[in-house]
Parts: structure tokens; sequence; C-alpha cells
């Protein structure tokens, strides 16, 4: 196994941005339509990250016109181009799944789920990444947890 | 040269193909095999290849395997296997991955796992009756033959029995990509039997 291990890293891309579940995301994802191809962009957060090397997936969800829309994209895959953060989210879940349900009833949940993370985001407004951001988070963590 | 390679099966993964469609792939480390011996008309009656593949300790071969593979002057190897002449070859000659390239249809033969005793269900693909409704008739096999004609079972009734662990043969899987400096060997989809265990990769029968 330990063969095949080192082959599928070899098979993954060599940089990858690093993001987390529940940052929001701007995913370039390359869409072939007849002739042409264009570049597609999907917004949205992201809220699950499923599998390991290079069959390593995951799913991003954006509310569009009030309909929740989720798209799985591999992460290695050549069709997504370029992955960019757009906020960190401050999540204490591997998987987001309940985003759906509160979604799904009136915009107050979905309202309530998003302070959560634009109070993190507004520590995170800097378009810095790392360890600064991540510091930003956990102190304006506390309020967003008490909210 | 011959029509197919030894290998090894290293399990399974997937790549993108030029338009970046996701392919499951089977990883197979397909030779590097030696000529151990050649079947000819005059001595045995046949023509072949025999190819020996797999390092191993000299210590786990009996004399036998090892006064064979001596007398090729190979070193020892795990497998023996027999292959089509296809041209020309010699004893002691390698043959590499590079015997396929990518775009090729390949068969590929191995031991499927082994399942045990497995009821009809699964082994025959029976249907098996209601689980509910009153049904008491579930998995069984159910009536086996008619009565006073034949009197006995036919010959080849599908019954419970051992799966598995039998030799197997998926024809016609795409040669999706070679490494012949690795000796890799990626075959789009599924091949018989487990990581690690061996499998025959043949040029397709049926092309």
């Amino acid at each position: 196994m330990n063969r095949l291990e080192r082959l599928q890293r070899s098979l993954s891309k060599k940089t990858l941005p690093s993001f987390e579940i529940g940052d929001t995301v701007r995913v370039h994802a390359k869409v072939v339509e007849g002739e042409k191809e264009r570049i597609q962009i999907f917004e949205g957060v992201v809220i699950a990250r499923k599998g390991g090397r290079n069959s390593e997936t995951f799913t991003v969800r954006k509310v569009s016109f009030g309909v929740g829309v989720e798209r799985i994209f591999p992460i290695h895959s050549p069709i997504v181009s370029r992955i960019e953060v757009v906020r960190q989210g401050k999540v204490r879940r591997a998987k987001l799944y309940y985003l759906r349900e509160k979604k799904g009833k009136m915009g107050r949940v979905g309202e309530r789920e998003f302070s959560q993370e634009s109070k993190a985001q507004a520590g995170a407004a800097r378009p810095a990444a790392g360890p600064v951001e991540a510091v930003a988070l956990s102190e304006k963590a506390v309020p967003a947890g008490k909210a | 040269m011959t029509n197919g390679l030894i290998g090894r099966k290293l399990g399974m993964t997937q790549v993108y193909d030029d338009e970046g469609r996701l392919i499951p792939v089977t990883v197979i480390e397909a030779g590097p095999c030696r000529v151990a011996q050649m079947k000819t008309r005059e001595r045995d009656g046949y023509e072949a290849v025999q190819l020996v593949f797999g390092e191993v300790a000299e210590r786990k071969l009996g004399k036998a395997a090892l006064g064979h593979l001596k007398a090729a002057q190979v070193p020892p190897g795990r497998w023996l296997r027999e292959f089509k002449k296809v041209g020309e070859a010699q004893v002691g000659q390698v043959l590499n991955v590079d015997l396929f390239q990518k775009g090729d249809r390949v068969d590929v033969e191995g031991v499927s796992k082994g399942k045990g005793f497995q009821g009809v269900i699964k082994r025959h693909h029976y249907r098996g009756g209601p689980e509910t409704h009153g049904s008491m008739f579930h998995r069984a096999p159910g009536s086996i033959g008619s009565s006073s004609f034949p009197s006995r079972v036919w010959k080849n009734k599908t019954l419970p029995g051992h799966m598995g662990s039998e030799r197997a043969t998926i024809q016609r899987l795409k040669v999706v990509e070679t490494r012949p400096e690795e000796h890799l060997l990626f075959v789009g989809g599924a091949v018989p039997g487990a990581t690690g265990g061996l499998v025959v990769v043949r040029k397709s029968k049926k092309g």
C-alpha cells in the first residue's frame, strides 16, 4: 500500500491553497461550452472535505435566489483552476450539514448562522492569510460563540 | 517478445484524462519479467515463452525451481507463467511495461477475492423471497428440480457453496497510462484479486 500511497501523492496537485471547513471560498472552475472554455466562479461556504490524497473532494454550498446550491469539487481536478479564500469561518464541526436545515427555514436562521461567520470575518477582514488571521479569529470567536 | 506480462496489483486510485474527466484505475506493477524458458514445437509440442517475475530470496525456492532458473541464468523469481510467443525471444531477455502503450486494450487475469461459503443470492444472483407479509421464504434456493423425471438433480444446478478465490479474467480493459521507468501500468476499471496479488496482463484477445 505504501507504494500506492506515494503514487497517489505524485498524482496530487503540487500546491494547494489552504482552506478549512466553514471558510467562504471562490472556486474558479473551467466550463466547456461547445468549443469555448471559460472560467466559472462558484462562491460559497465549504461545508465538507472528504477523502484523502489524490481523491480528496470538498463541498461548497451557497444560497442562490433562496435556493440552496451545493457543488462537490475534486480538489486535484484540472477543472478546479484556483481556489480563493474570501473569508475564514469559525466552526466547531468537520461537516456543516446542519446548514442545510437552517437555510431551509426563514432567513432569520440563515442570518444567525451567517452572523457567526460575519463576526469571524470582521476580525479577519484584512486579506492576510495564516497565523495572523487565526489569532484575530480566536479573539473574535468568543463573542460570536455567545451570540 | 510475448503477448503479455506478469504483474502485481498495487491497488486502485483515480486519474484525470486530457479532458479533465475522472477515470478509476487499477495500478499494476507489471514486469520487469525475464524469459526463463522457451517451449519449442520439437521438444514440448507447442510454442510458448515462460516468464519469471517477482523478487524472492534464494532460500525461499525449492531445489527444482532454483535449478530451473539457474539453468536459464536468471535470478530467483516468485512466479512463472507461460505466454504466447510473438516475434523473437531469447532466454534471459527482459520484458518491460513498454510492451503496452497508452490506449491499448488488455485482458487482466487474477485470482478473485475469496468470499467463503455463500448462499444462492450472492453467489448466483437468485432473487429470493419477500421479507415480510407472512412470507416464510426469504433467501433459500427453493426447488432444485422436478420429481419423477429426472428423479435426480441436474448437473450444474446452481446451489450454495464456496465463492471466489478462483481464476477470473476481465477483458478489454483500457491502458490509461504507463510509466516505464517505474514499471507501472494504469488500467481503467477494476481487476480481480486483492492488493498485492498476482495478475497476468495480456494484449486483448478481442482487440
